[in-house]
């Protein structure tokens, strides 16, 4: 018999019912994940219908999106009657359906992505949604996780089910040793610049590889993170013991004679020899450099020592226009080198890159070297948990004394819904996702970078090579 | 929802590819608890100068495309986020379809959810419909065709997509009657 993938054995431990040409499967979610932004009206259509959470303790709810990142007691104080509404009512839905919540004044508050995760929910051959892409983040963990609209997350809340066709699979192997000063988020943007912003679609990727394999947890979550950006419906990696001595710490995660049985059926979710997938790409990582973006989406990425690319020299049509419209908005000329572009502004956080070790990364960096005159700098940590362990170790302090923000815990200048946001015009190298037109802010331009790259670019001004510092 | 079987308007057309769902509807817009309302949001970096003002010159705002239902795109439409704003926002303002050469994944779920067609045509119709801004178009979900003067092409719509959307039939209600198999799903699952 032929071998199974990763996903094949998540996806069918998990078919309540079998997809037929009439219809979808129907698959069932261990863990829903809610925030304030997607969830209102899905909560309101359980009230129109008069339906209750068919599985409260399957749903874990936090505030991520549009809450102040403010130091100190300001962030309870939202200023922003629309946003305080929002988590408001929130509050309220998770008091009337008896939902978990890490409202602010939680220890676990934090990004959705960041405290699943950390708080050991996130775990081996679970199905995980959110309303929120960036749900692919947990497949780190092997977990088949996804991002939902708000009606479904009203279907998970009344029936702990979605309905989905299956998925095709694309293997993405990274063989190789990343070479120093190459990151994650490098390999990332890297696959993503040669899958293209849509070439996932329709897939869940598989990251295979040696490179893969050496990755530590939270480099695996930045790598996941980012599947929806070559518009994969997930990413996933298969658990092994990196992800074992991750979990075993995490308060959530099974203890005693649960853990060695969990451990065990884990172990058997590794993508068996004969299995095969869909697609393949194979990418050299010994070959990668430090990545960053030059344009509006996530692919137009390139090695940080090249220059804007000419449009005059694009054959085709489409692919020319939206590369001019892209160098219009950034008003970046052709030819000009990405290395030495001025910015105004350093955004460390997000999803993508929140957690302690993109910290530690920043940090070794910043480390006695001093903001650039002119630029602002802001570190918002992941998660409550991650800023404790941070001023733990005096990262706070270190970033404070280069003259950087440290701030709460949220999504922050990732999405711009919190008023931390680039006014029109300005430039950002920022380690989040999406360099989309306005998404930092409207008439903001973004290009996307590693901590590393993002913490070199606020000591000297200008978008860097880390590696010089670091030398 | 209401039934869709059939739709015949005039195409306005964003040519651009990648159009991602931060210029459908920017996330400053997203801190809302209700559906309805956000047709002024759509497109909103795009349709309106720093003032405020409508741009005369982005498609959505030319009268001649006042009252049209289908939204021609560039390839790759609804990439990013999975806001369910976007379409929302696009079925608030009266579009009841997007045609393009292929559309996220996401937001075509979301899409259906809501009445919006999704309708991907091949490169040759699609750069077809891209140059011809304003004609009139026909999409028939019965026999799943887009048709216009001298061109008639098929399109691909899941089956139980095509049921749920000529029906109005809403997802949750098919969900809700699964729920002896997802019981029984649950005691298994225990049982392991």
């Amino acid at each position: 018999m032929k071998g199974r993938t990763l996903f094949q054995k998540v996806w069918e431990a998990h078919v309540v019912r079998p997809e037929t040409v009439d219809a979808p499967a129907v698959l069932y979610v261990d863990l829903h994940l809610v925030h304030e932004v997607t969830s209102p009206q899905a909560f309101d259509v359980l009230r129109e219908r008069g339906l209750p959470v068919r599985r409260p303790e399957r749903t874990v709810a936090t505030m991520d999106h549009s809450i102040p990142t403010t130091p100190g007691a300001a962030r309870f104080a939202i200023a922003d009657a629309q946003a305080a509404a929002q988590v408001r009512r929130l509050e309220q839905n998770c008091a009337e359906f008896g939902i978990e919540l890490h409202g602010l004044d939680s220890q676990h508050q934090g990004i959705v992505h960041v405290i699943g995760p950390e708080l050991g929910l996130t775990q081996p051959g679970r199905t995980i949604v959110c309303g929120d892409s960036h749900t692919s983040t947990h497949g780190a963990f092997g977990a088949l996780a996804f991002g939902i609209g708000t009606s479904e997350v009203a279907h998970v809340l009344a029936t702990q089910c979605v309905l989905q066709r299956r998925p095709r699979t694309l293997e993405v192997r990274v063989d190789g040793r990343l070479r120093p000063g190459v990151t994650a988020k490098d390999l990332i943007l890297a696959v993503i610049a040669r899958v293209g912003v849509g070439g996932g679609a329709g897939h869940v990727i598989e990251f295979t590889g040696s490179a893969v394999r050496a990755l530590s947890m939270e480099q695996r979550m930045t790598v996941c993170n980012m599947s929806i950006e070559a518009g994969a419906r997930a990413g996933m990696i298969a658990p092994d013991d990196t992800t074992f001595e991750y979990l075993s710490k995490k308060p959530r995660a099974p203890k005693g004679a649960d853990w060695d049985k969990a451990v065990a059926r884990w172990r058997a979710l590794s993508t068996e020899e004969g299995a095969t997938y869909d697609r393949s790409v194979a990418i050299d990582g010994s070959a990668l450099e430090p990545m960053v973006t030059y344009g509006t989406n996530p692919g137009m990425a390139l090695p940080v020592g090249s220059r804007v690319p000419d449009p005059a020299e694009v054959p085709d049509s489409a692919a020319r226009a939206s590369l001019e419209k892209a160098l219009r908005y950034m008003d970046l000329r052709p030819g000009q080198p990405l290395v030495g572009q001025r910015v105004d502004v350093v955004f460390i956080g997000s999803c993508t890159n929140s957690r302690i070790e993109d910290l530690r990364s920043a940090a070794s960096v910043m480390r006695g070297r001093k903001v650039a005159p002119g630029v602002r700098v802001l570190v918002v940590p992941g998660s409550q948990r991650v800023k404790q362990d941070a001023e733990l170790e005096g990262l706070d302090r270190i970033f404070t004394a280069a003259g950087a923000e440290w701030r709460e815990p949220g999504c922050s200048m990732c999405i711009a819904m919190n008023g931390d946001q680039l006014a029109p015009g300005q430039y950002a190298v920022s380690t989040s996702n999406r360099n989309f037109e306005g998404r930092q802010g409207k008439g903001g331009r973004t290009f996307l970078a590693s901590p590393l790259t993002a913490a070199a670019t606020a000591v000297t001004g200008r978008i860097a090579d880390a590696r010089e510092l670091l030398r | 929802m209401e039934p869709v079987r059939r739709i015949v308007s005039r195409t306005v057309v964003l040519p651009q590819r990648d159009v991602d769902t931060d210029q459908i509807i920017p996330a400053r817009y997203l801190k809302v608890t209700q559906r309805a309302g956000l047709s002024d949001a759509l497109f909103a970096d795009w349709r309106y100068d720093k003032d405020g003002r409508e741009r005369p010159d982005f498609p959505l705002n030319q009268p001649k495309t006042k009252g049209a239902q289908v939204l021609v795109a560039g390839d790759n439409f609804g990439c990013g986020s999975s806001r369910e704003h976007a379409p929302w926002a696009l079925r608030d303002f009266g579009f009841r379809a997007v045609v393009s050469s292929s559309i996220a994944d996401i937001f075509r779920s979301n899409a259906l959810k809501n009445g919006l067609v999704p309708v991907v045509v091949d490169r040759d119709a699609h750069e077809r419909l891209l140059a011809t801004p304003g004609i009139e178009v026909t999409i028939d979900l019965e026999t799943r065709t887009l048709s216009t003067e001298g061109m008639r092409v098929s399109f691909p719509l899941d089956p139980f997509a095509r049921h749920c959307l000529m029906n109005g039939v809403d997802e949750l209600g098919y969900l809700l009657a699964q729920s002896n198999a997802i019981a029984e799903y649950e005691e298994d699952a225990c049982a392991r």
